[in-house]
C-alpha cells in the first residue's frame, strides 16, 4: 500500500515542502546567499511558498541525524534495525487496516447503522472483487483514467510552456501576476454548468474541469522553478556562449524540473478528483456515473464497493507519480541521497 | 512614479481581457457569451439580498462549519497521532488510503447514511477537508526540532504547556501548509453537495440557472463562486501571514544571513 519507510525518501504530503525547507534551512541559506531569488512580485502578492519543493534539501532529518549530526551507530547495523523497523511499520499499519475493516464489519452486524445503507466490509469487498471479473467494471476504470491521463496531459503542456515563457521574462511575470493569483482559487467546479452546456455529457467537459483544475498547479510550480535559476549558473552558461536555447536546455530546465514534477503529482491528484467528480455530477461515463447509478439504482453494496475502487485507484496513481518523479529526477540530488 | 508602474502591471491584463469581452461579445452571436449589458442585468436581479439571505449565506456558513470543524479535528487528532509513533504507524495506511478517496464520492455515501440535510454537508465538508490537515499536522508533529524538544523536557516544560508553547508552534508553518489545501477541497465539497443533492445553496442555484438555459445568470453565479474562492484566499493569506509571522521572519532572516 501507500506505506513508506518514514526514515528515507520525502514525506509523502504535498505540502513537504514546508518541512525539507524546515529541516534544510542552513543548506538552502547557502545555496540562496544574498537573499531569496524571488523576484518581489511574488511575495507581495502571497504566492504560496509553501508548495515549493526544496531542490536542495538534504533527505534525512535532523532526527535522523541526530541532533547534534554525529552518525549514532555504524551504517551496516542501522540499515539492519532500519529494514527490521520498516517490517514493523508494516505490520503495524496493515493490523490498522485491519481494525478498521473489523469496525466497519461491525457496525451494521450490531445494528449501529442500518445494514441496508451500510453493508458490512465483506459484502464489499466481495463484491468488488467480483466487479474485477467484469468487463463492464474495467470499461469504466478505463474511462476514467482516459479522462484523467488526457486531461493530464494537455494541462502539463500547457502549463510547462506557458510556466516557461512568462517565467523566463520578467516583465510578462508582473504583468500576468494578478490574473494568476485571481483566477488559481477559482473553483473548478464553477465551471461544470459551463461545461454541460457547452460539451454536454461528452469526455470533453469532463477534460475542460480536469485542465482547469490541474493547469494552475502545474503552472505555478514552473514558475517557482524559473524564477529559482541560479544566478552565477546563468552568467556563466552566458560567459561560455551558450545561446538562448541551450540556456533553456541545460540551465533553466534542469533547475526548473524538480518543480514541475511536484506540479505534476500535485495535479495528478487533482485530476482524479476532478475526473470522478465530473462523472459524479454530470453523468460523462466512468467509475463517478457507475456510483451515481449504483446509488440512485439502490444497489448499495455496488457503490460501496466502487468507492474502494476508487480509493485504490487513488492510491495508485500517487505511488505511480512518485515513482515517475523519483526516476525523472534520479540525477538530483534530493533523490540521489536517498539511495545511498 | 513606482507606485503607479505597480498599479500598471496589476490591473493591465484583467483590464485588458474585460475589454476583449465586452468588445466581442457585443458583436458575438454566440448564445454562451453574455454582453456587458446582459451580464449587469443578470447581477443585479439575481444576486438580491433575498437571494444572499435564502442560497449565499447558508451555503457559506456550511462551508465555514465544515472548516473549522475539519481544522479543529484535525489538529487535535493530529497532535495525537503525532505524538505516539505506534498510533501512527498503525493508522498511517488507512489514513492514506482515506485521503485518496475522491472526496465526492462520498457524498452519495452519506446521502444513505445521514441524508441530505445540513449535517450530510457538513460531514462530506469535514470527511474531504480533514485529511490534509491531519496529515500535515502529523507531519508536522513529528519533524519536530529534536534540540527543542529535548531543551524543553530539561526545563520540565510537560503537559499543557509542552502543547502549547512547543508543539503547536513547531507544527504550525505544516498544519497552515493543510490548511491552504482543505480550503479549495471544502469549497469544492460544498458546491458539488449542493448541485447533486439539494434544494438550496449556491450550487443547486447555479445548476439549476444551466437546466433552464438562464445563460448570462448562469454565468454571474460562476463570478460569485469564483469571488468566494478569490476571499477565500485573500482571508487565509491574511491569517497566515499573523499566525506565522514569527516563521517567515526567522526565514528572512536566515535567509539574508
Amino acid at each position: 500500500m501507500t506505506e513508506r519507510d518514514l526514515s528515507k525518501g520525502p514525506a509523502p504530503h504535498d505540502d513537504e515542502a514546508v518541512d525539507r525547507e524546515r529541516q534544510s534551512r542552513d543548506v538552502h541559506r547557502l545555496e540562496t546567499a544574498g537573499g531569496d531569488s524571488f523576484p518581489a512580485g511574488y511575495r507581495v502578492a502571497g504566492l504560496d511558498e509553501a508548495t515549493r519543493p526544496d531542490p536542495g534539501a538534504p533527505t534525512a532529518s535532523t532526527a535522523q541525524r541526530g541532533a547534534t549530526g554525529r552518525k549514532t551507530s555504524t551504517g551496516q547495523a542501522q540499515a539492519v534495525r532500519q529494514r527490521r523497523r520498516t517490517w514493523a511499520n508494516r505490520l503495524l499499519g496493515l493490523v490498522g487496516i485491519l481494525l478498521f475493516l473489523g469496525i466497519w464489519e461491525l457496525l451494521p452486524l450490531l445494528g449501529i447503522v442500518d445494514a441496508r445503507y451500510m453493508p458490512p466490509a465483506s459484502a464489499a469487498i466481495a463484491d468488488l472483487i467480483v466487479k474485477f471479473g467484469d468487463s463492464v467494471f474495467w470499461i469504466a476504470v478505463w474511462d476514467t483514467l482516459r479522462a484523467w491521463a488526457i486531461g493530464m496531459l494537455i494541462a502539463v503542456v500547457a502549463a510547462a510552456i506557458l510556466g516557461f515563457i512568462i517565467g523566463s521574462s520578467n516583465f510578462l511575470r508582473k504583468f500576468t501576476n494578478s490574473t494568476i493569483e485571481f483566477l488559481r482559487p477559482v473553483p473548478s467546479v464553477a465551471l461544470i454548468p459551463l461545461a454541460v452546456l457547452v460539451f454536454g455529457v461528452g469526455i470533453e467537459s469532463a477534460l475542460l474541469l480536469i485542465v482547469y483544475a490541474s493547469f494552475w498547479q502545474v503552472l505555478i510550480q514552473v514558475l517557482y522553478g524559473v524564477a529559482d535559476v541560479d544566478a552565477v549558473a546563468m552568467d556563466t552558461a552566458k560567459s561560455y556562449g551558450l545561446g538562448p536555447l541551450n540556456r533553456i536546455r541545460y540551465v533553466i530546465f534542469p533547475t526548473a524540473l524538480p518543480y514541475l514534477m511536484t506540479g505534476v503529482r500535485l495535479a495528478a491528484a487533482v485530476a482524479l478528483i476532478l475526473a470522478i467528480t465530473a462523472q459524479l455530477i454530470i453523468g460523462t461515463p466512468g467509475l463517478g456515473a457507475e456510483i451515481a447509478r449504483a446509488q440512485s439504482g439502490g444497489a448499495y453494496t455496488s457503490m460501496y464497493s466502487l468507492v474502494l475502487a476508487t480509493g485504490m485507484m487513488g492510491v495508485l496513481i500517487n505511488m505511480v507519480t512518485r515513482a515517475v518523479e523519483r526516476s525523472v529526477l534520479s540525477w538530483h540530488t534530493s533523490v540521489r541521497s536517498e539511495v545511498k | 512614479m513606482r507606485f503607479l508602474k505597480d498599479f500598471l502591471h496589476i490591473v493591465a491584463l484583467p483590464a485588458l481581457l474585460i475589454a476583449a469581452w465586452i468588445l466581442w461579445s457585443a458583436q458575438s452571436t454566440s448564445f454562451f457569451v453574455p454582453t456587458l449589458e446582459q451580464m449587469s442585468n443578470a447581477f443585479s436581479t439575481t444576486w438580491t439580498w433575498g437571494r444572499m439571505q435564502s442560497d449565499v449565506f447558508p451555503s457559506v456558513a456550511r462551508l465555514i462549519a465544515g472548516l473549522v470543524l475539519s481544522i479543529v479535528i484535525g489538529i487535535v487528532v493530529g497532535l495525537l497521532v503525532g505524538s505516539f509513533r505506534w498510533l501512527r504507524q498503525l493508522m498511517e495506511p488507512t489514513m492514506e488510503f482515506f485521503r485518496a478517496i475522491p472526496p465526492t464520492v462520498l457524498i452519495p455515501v452519506f446521502m444513505l447514511l445521514i441524508g441530505i440535510g445540513d449535517d450530510m454537508k457538513i460531514a462530506v465538508i469535514v470527511l474531504g477537508a480533514v485529511w490534509p490537515i491531519l496529515l500535515n499536522t502529523i507531519e508536522g508533529v513529528r519533524s519536530m526540532d529534536e534540540v527543542l524538544s529535548d531543551t524543553s523536557h530539561t526545563y520540565r516544560i510537560d503537559g499543557f504547556a509542552r502543547i502549547r508553547y512547543l508543539i503547536l508552534p513547531s507544527a504550525m508553518p505544516q498544519i497552515m501548509a493543510g490548511i491552504r489545501q482543505s480550503l479549495s477541497i471544502a469549497l469544492i465539497l460544498m458546491v458539488i453537495s449542493e448541485m447533486f443533492a439539494s434544494s438550496a445553496g449556491l450550487g443547486y442555484t447555479i445548476i439549476q440557472f444551466q437546466r433552464s438555459f438562464a445563460i448570462p445568470e448562469m454565468w454571474s453565479g460562476i463570478v460569485v463562486l469564483g469571488l468566494i474562492g478569490v476571499i477565500m484566499s485573500c482571508i487565509f493569506q491574511i491569517v497566515e501571514r499573523s499566525v506565522l509571522k514569527w516563521y517567515h521572519g526567522q526565514r528572512e532572516m536566515e535567509n539574508a544571513g
